[in-house]
């Protein structure tokens, strides 16, 4: 039935058994004459799905001005009720939507007004709200849900056709997006439909519409949400007093409901509930419907979820060239989505589903369909669409179960609701019905004994094509059939005539009768009895799941191909007769052992015997410490700068770690066992940096080093000056090496005086942005500065000394060569490039002998990658010094482990292979500064993350592993399953430049 | 207008101000005899106690010295290499080395022309000997270079030069010996937010712009088949030795189809056809072959084109091409990074290439491709002597030392713009009293 029909019977009904519009709203007045009713309706000899884990047979439900009077099995049904007779049908809760936008103005989709600057553009500093409002724009805390709530009945229409009657509402615009307000979906004034005005605060990671520029990293809106709850703790401290703000002001407000956070992804999740575990609040987390990938890190969180059934569309993967482009965890996404909620069910995870993410709402029962054929029970499908979403809003004593007393907003199904076939009938919303199909409506369907005069036929009807057969004879005729209310109108030719018979009749308790005219137009009578009703499905369903059951893939960690199904342990080797390059004053080691055990290593000797450990034959190979990269932007997530303002001390990449980059394998490949990721180089005082042991398949708090002290990012010269956009656009201070030294001046004062205001007890607003610097001025955060030309590098020192601070690293260093003596007595080290010059001017001098004439001025020299490639391959970039500069090949060799470990400080635990550090261990084919040589194995904590026989069965089982999803696609592509045309996804692949905007 | 005035004041007071280049070489005066070193032919053969001689910048020996019987007394000038290795002068494809000084500094580019088809165009006069980048690349043993333009459908002419002249005429070693194409991509769009990566959907227009070109190329070969055409198009005039084959069409494409795609495009045509980039060039060798395509393999050091592929895959295309038979040479990206090309031929050995297969395929393969094989690419008797002495394996950054280089026979000064930045700073620690 098209929808404006359904909405005209709707409106049909209205007419007849409905009290005016204007009802609940006592307020007020009216044309007309006054039309109050009682609207007491009795629904008898139902299956009432009273809750999720609660079911009457043969029961009465009574409802009352729009509440539930009572419910039960034999009661006793008052005289003035209207009766409606639903036997053989099911009536349940109907469902809540969590996360819905119904009711909402529409957000203006024009994004040319978007970017607030960038690399090339021009910035807006603050928000262009009028009033006394946040400073950032996308914060849209004092936003009220309740107060725009217009009710929508195109929208509400769509929602309640698939069984929903109230919905948790709220703009999808902004980080955080102001309250959310609980209405139901009846087409009522908002008066009768607002339920609950203020029901949820939702934030997310994403600026909507704000055309401010910061934040542009995701990052940067963690670090903003952080600071927010300061500001909003300072504000209701006594902040208010200096300085009025409404949005902090319906923050403190806002407090007090749920907190609900939509995100991008699992990981996105993580690090909501991070956020939320700093603050002792407990988030809602809206996922993205990949939780399954990281079960039992969300299940730590006990956030409670809001799950989307946006379960992908099949690639088209028949040219086996274009599908090399789909990778393996789009195709295993494709498979395990639709297990997403069966999974956090079976995790013990509470959690609701939303519509929220589907193309077409009408395909939500089909989704939940997936959902239940991939292990989710009735029960708990019913539950986080009734039961769990009460709870979640505080609706309990309103919604969520068919209870006396509660809102009567339920719906009336011809069949189990979860059957394939069921049908929604009636949506009731707070007492008022809205009819998607008649209770009684005439629906012939099965196999009926039809006798047309004296000629008997059997028809099918109701199931694919209708057909009338003549008893005796095997052909099917085609037939075609109208219903109108009872009338019933059938045509066909039955099979060996010419003539069509027309019959014309009624339907009564199942059978049909009426008159008709044969072909030659003799009038007859006719009847048509049932034969039997339809097989149920739930059977069939069962097999199908069963079915598909077994030929699920596991879920890998990471989600990405070389992902393993179970993660690495710490193992106890032995390493027989390597050549052992041990950093310390032995130097390299001929024919040696070295035992590891607990992560840790052991002892380093000849003729070690440790008949329990595994033995390694590392005879004629090379073993080392692990590669340390200095400067590196692997494993970040949506962005690597947050260029917005000059400074962003307060932002930290240990928020964005993305531990579901293929990089930490290719680089373990290479050796690297740890990683310094840096922010980028967009702004003099950057963000704070992250170190990381590649420990691939773990989580991303897992993967960062521990007990290491806090570093920051600096940086100089054209990045920050932004030189190199087109023509000087950038109105963000500073444009000149001037002003650069101008923002360190200003900054590092401002940050003592913060420091002695707060050793002074005085009442002060935490700035986190303040309180990184300050942590630099009392030696507790380390920088490392991007720099290149002397002039800076000598500024940036005089600028340390007179501040009382100390540079620890120059990184990208290239002429540090021209000040190595300065650097030295600072006692700054350098890291840079090996051979990189000429991308820009300021590298016109670089040369390929800095490290040595550093090293030889007795810098601390490190030779690092910012680049995702020459990272892989930093014993090659060591190396270059010896060809270049004749370096010493042990002093080559540090270059890229024992002195980035000190350089990071620490040494004490990496850097060198000595009895006691952890055992992050490479062993090479060669001699590991030649170009020949290849790391064979690589351990991080005495676990094998890398080895190469390994990995050339790991690529067998991809193969497999795709050959096996391809086959499964092709077949579902074939039984008539959507699919989406062949992606080419490439992974973002960072260096310090890069400012796109990546908070859209 | 006056800013840009004041920074190309700028970047020519810091052009004055550093050293100016090393002197080009003068012409061979002597015969010239190098004893005892290995000799790696660049055909595949190795000679381990090599004699090679060579005057008036051709080579005239090539032999062993305990076979040879030539009178030693002619040369004044003996080196012996005992120890160290000789090598063809490398030669770099591909690249804008001399096109651009600085990357970033909009004045100093001059790789890419504006419009869609320039195959008029010619890189060779935009050819900056005085470019501070040749001396640090030549001092790696890279001799000769492919000064190629970039962007555009059809880019424009690349020709060889020898990297030590004072001129763009001097340095020219083949004019304007191909016609390079950016074959249609397969697949385009941008960055997607949601997935926080590059997510590129197939581009629908891929069979209609290869159309398009072929549209373009047959009128050009119908152009080509008048002997005095009116009106004159420069254009196609700069296309007509495309059909008899007296030029090279260079298709840049990565992708399968577009590599296979190219490749009958170029058969189609009746142009000699060489795949520039080929990134998946290993996963249809066979059309390659039965083609005679042959490779110009871009940037091995690379990483995987998907996050599924072989973690090592770049690194072992060019053994996969070589045991499919298909003529290959390597290729690095840039102008700067061009130094790198023995190391990235070091690499491929590293991965499964025979060592004198890689020599073949950064000297003798790389000529071939150009035409200019019969004269330079190999330690053969007859053909210029450019060539390299190395204290070690030049492909292994532990032990390469170019020592000695010659271009034609002239000793060329292998220090640079870097080597003197070195010295000046040492010398300034030195007078600091160093550490």
């Amino acid at each position: 039935m098209r929808p404006n029909m359904r909405f005209f019977i709707a409106l049909l009904w209205a007419a007849v058994i409905l009290p005016p519009l204007s009802k609940a709203q006592k307020t007020f007045p009216q044309n007309g004459v006054f039309d109050e009713r009682e609207s007491l309706f009795a629904f008898t000899n139902a299956t009432i799905v009273k809750s999720w884990n609660e079911k009457l047979d043969n029961a009465t439900l009574l409802i009352r001005n729009g509440r539930i009077e009572a419910v039960g099995v034999g009661i006793t049904i008052p005289k003035d009720a209207v009766v409606i007779d639903v036997k053989k049908k099911y009536i349940y809760p109907s469902f809540i939507e969590t996360f819905g936008n119904y009711g909402m103005p529409e957000i203006p989709a024009s994004t040319a007004q978007r970017g607030g600057g960038g690399f090339f553009g021009r910035e807006q500093f603050v928000s262009n709200k009028k009033g006394a409002y946040s400073w950032n724009e996308a914060f849209k805390t004092e936003f009220k849900a309740h107060e725009v709530f217009a009710p929508n009945d195109k929208e509400a229409e769509i929602l309640r056709g698939v069984g929903f009657g109230t919905v948790v509402t709220h703009q999808l615009d902004g980080i955080s997006r102001g309250s959310a307000a609980v209405v139901s979906l009846s087409d009522e004034r908002a008066h009768t439909s607002l339920i609950k005005p203020v029901a949820a605060h939702v934030m997310s990671f994403s600026k909507g519409t704000s055309t401010q520029t910061y934040p542009t990293s995701l990052m940067g809106c963690i670090a903003l949400l952080r600071q927010t709850y300061l500001d909003a703790q300072w504000y209701a401290n006594g902040g208010s007093k200096e300085e009025k703000n409404l949005s902090l002001e319906a923050w403190n407000a806002l407090q007090s409901v749920p907190q609900v956070f939509d995100v991008g992804d699992k990981l996105e999740a993580l690090r909501a509930a991070k956020i939320a575990s700093e603050f002792s609040k407990k988030f809602i987390i809206k996922g993205r419907g990949d939780d399954y990938q990281r079960l039992n890190e969300l299940k730590t969180t006990g956030s409670p979820l809001i799950l989307p059934l946006n379960f992908p569309d099949a690639y088209d993967v028949e040219d086996p060239i274009d599908a090399l482009q789909v990778a393996l965890s789009d195709l295993k996404h494709w498979e395990l989505a639709p297990t997403n909620p069966s999974r956090v069910a079976a995790a013990g995870i509470d959690f609701a589903l939303t519509t929220n993410g589907l193309r077409n709402k009408a395909d939500f029962f089909k989704q939940v369909q997936k959902a239940i054929e991939a292990g989710l029970t009735e029960g708990d499908a019913l539950k986080s669409l009734t039961a769990t979403p009460a709870r979640l809003f505080g609706l309990e004593s309103d919604l969520g179960s068919l209870d006396r007393g509660k809102i009567a907003s339920f719906f009336i199904s011809d069949k189990n609701i979860f059957a394939k076939d069921a049908k929604i009938l009636h949506n009731w919303v707070q007492g008022r019905p809205y009819v998607l199909s008649d209770l009684d409506k005439v629906d012939p369907k099965g196999t009926y004994n039809l006798t047309v005069g004296n000629q008997n036929y059997v028809l099918s009807l109701g199931r694919g094509e209708n057909t009338a057969t003549k008893s005796g004879d095997s052909t099917k005729a085609k037939l075609d059939m109208t219903v109108l209310k009872n009338s019933i109108n059938i045509l066909f030719t039955p099979s060996g005539e010419k003539g069509m018979i027309r019959l014309s009749g009624v339907v009564e308790n199942g059978n049909m009768s009426g008159r008709g005219q044969l072909a030659d137009g003799t009038w007859v009578n006719w009847q048509a009895e049932a034969k039997g009703a339809s097989a149920g499905n739930d059977e069939e369903r069962k097999n199908t799941a069963e079915a598909k059951k077994e030929e699920l893939g596991d879920v890998i960690y990471p989600f990405i191909a070389y992902g393993r199904k179970e993660l690495p342990k710490s193992e106890r080797v032995l390493f027989k007769n390597a050549t052992v390059w041990t950093n310390e004053t032995d130097g390299i080691l001929q024919a040696t052992d070295v035992l590891i055990e607990g992560g840790k290593i052991l002892q380093i000797g000849k003729n070690i015997d440790a008949s329990t450990a595994k033995t390694v034959d590392a005879t004629g190979k090379h073993l080392t410490a692990g590669i340390i990269d200095e400067h590196s932007h692997i494993t970040v997530a949506r962005g690597v700068n947050e260029g917005a303002q000059s400074s962003s001390a307060e932002v930290r990449i240990a928020d964005v770690i993305n531990c579901d980059d293929i990089n930490i394998y290719r680089q373990l490949a290479g050796g690297v066992t740890s990683s310094h990721i840096l922010h980028g180089s967009a702004n003099s005082i950057g963000g704070q940096t992250q170190l990381i042991k590649m420990r691939f398949g773990y989580e991303p708090e897992k993967m960062k080093f521990e007990n290491w002290p806090g570093y920051i990012k600096f940086a100089l010269g054209e990045n920050v000056k932004r030189a190199n956009g087109d023509g000087g656009v950038s109105s963000r201070f500073p444009i000149t090496r001037m002003g650069v030294e101008q923002v360190f001046d200003d900054h590092f004062t401002r940050a003592r005086e913060y420091l002695n205001a707060q050793k002074a007890g005085k009442f002060i607003r935490r700035d986190l942005e303040l309180e990184a610097l300050g942590e630099i001025l009392e030696g507790k955060r380390h920088i490392t500065c991007h720099s290149y030309v002397q002039s800076e590098i000598n500024m940036l020192l005089k600028t340390a000394d007179r501040h009382g601070f100390k540079v620890n690293t120059f990184t990208h260093i290239l002429e540090g060569y021209k000040v190595a003596e300065k650097m030295a007595k600072h006692g700054a080290a350098g890291a840079g490039f090996a051979d990189w010059w000429n991308y820009k001017y300021e590298v016109y001098d670089a040369i390929p002998q800095n490290a040595k004439l550093m090293q030889d001025a007795g810098v601390l020299a490190s030779i690092n990658s910012d680049d995702a490639e020459m990272a892989r391959r930093l014993n090659q970039e060591a190396a270059k010094s010896v060809m270049y500069a004749n370096m010493d090949e042990v002093a080559a060799w540090k270059m890229v482990t024992l002195n980035p470990a000190r350089t990071l400080r620490v040494d004490s635990r990496v850097g060198s292979v000595k009895v006691g550090k952890d055992a992050d261990l490479v062993l090479w084919s060669h001699n590991p500064l030649s170009i020949y040589a290849k790391a064979e194995q690589t351990y991080v904590d005495g676990v094998k993350f890398f080895d190469r026989q390994e990995d050339v069965k790991m690529q067998d089982e991809i193969r497999k592993e795709r050959a096996r999803l391809v086959q499964k696609t092709l077949l579902s592509k074939k039984s008539g399953a959507a699919t989406q045309p062949v992606q080419r996804r490439t992974q973002r692949l960072y260096d310090c430049e890069d400012e796109d905007d990546e908070m859209r | 207008m006056k800013k840009s005035i004041i920074v190309i004041a700028f970047i020519c007071s810091f052009i004055i101000g550093s050293k100016a280049q090393p002197l080009p070489a003068v012409a061979q005066s002597e015969p010239i005899l190098i004893m005892n070193a290995t000799a790696h032919i660049g055909n595949g053969k190795v000679i381990e106690k090599a004699l090679i001689a060579f005057e008036n910048g051709k080579i005239t020996i090539v032999d062993n010295v305990q076979t040879s019987r030539i009178d030693m007394s002619k040369f004044k000038k003996v080196i012996n290499a005992a120890g160290n290795h000789v090598y063809p002068g490398m030669i770099s494809m591909s690249t804008d080395l001399g096109l651009v000084e600085i990357i970033a500094v909009r004045q100093t580019v001059d790789h890419t022309e504006t419009g869609d088809m320039n195959p008029s165009v010619r890189s060779i006069v935009a050819y900056n000997t005085d470019s501070q980048v040749p001396p640090t690349v030549r001092s790696n043993g890279i001799l000769l270079a492919q000064i190629t333009p970039n962007g555009g459908r059809i880019s424009g002419q690349s020709s060889v030069v020898e990297l030590d002249a004072w001129n763009w005429e001097d340095a020219a070693y083949k004019f304007d010996e191909g016609v390079h194409v950016n074959f249609p991509a397969l697949f385009s769009g941008g960055f997607d937010f949601l997935s926080g990566g590059f997510a590129q959907r197939k581009n629908e227009n891929f069979a209609k712009q290869i159309t398009e070109l072929e549209q373009f190329f047959s009128e050009a070969k119908a152009y080509a088949a008048m002997t005095s055409p009116s009106p004159k198009n420069l254009k196609f005039e700069a296309m007509r030795d495309l059909f008899s084959q007296k030029k090279t069409l260079y298709i840049h494409a990565n992708l399968v189809k577009e590599i296979t795609e190219g490749v009958l495009f170029g058969k189609k045509m009746g142009c000699k056809t060489v795949i520039v980039g080929g990134r998946d060039a290993y996963l249809v060798t066979d059309i390659l072959k039965s083609n005679n395509v042959a490779v110009i393999l871009d940037e091995t050091q690379a990483l995987p084109a998907r996050v599924d592929d072989d973690i090592d895959q770049p690194f072992k295309s060019p053994a996969m091409l070589k045991a499919a038979g298909i003529p290959f040479t390597l290729s690095v990206n840039g102008h700067w990074q061009q130094r790198n090309l023995p190391l990235m031929a070091g690499q491929a050995v590293a991965f499964g290439l025979g060592y004198e297969d890689a020599v073949t395929a950064v000297t003798l393969e790389p000529a071939k491709i150009l035409g200019i094989d019969k004269t330079v690419g190999s330690l053969e008797e007859g053909k210029d002597a450019t060539l390299i002495i190395t204290e070690g394996d030049v492909f292994d950054m532990r032990t390469s030392k170019v020592k000695q280089a010659f271009i034609r026979g002239k000793e060329i000064d292998l220090t640079n713009k870097q080597t003197d930045l070195y010295k000046r700073f040492k010398t300034k620690y030195d007078r600091l009293g160093g550490k």
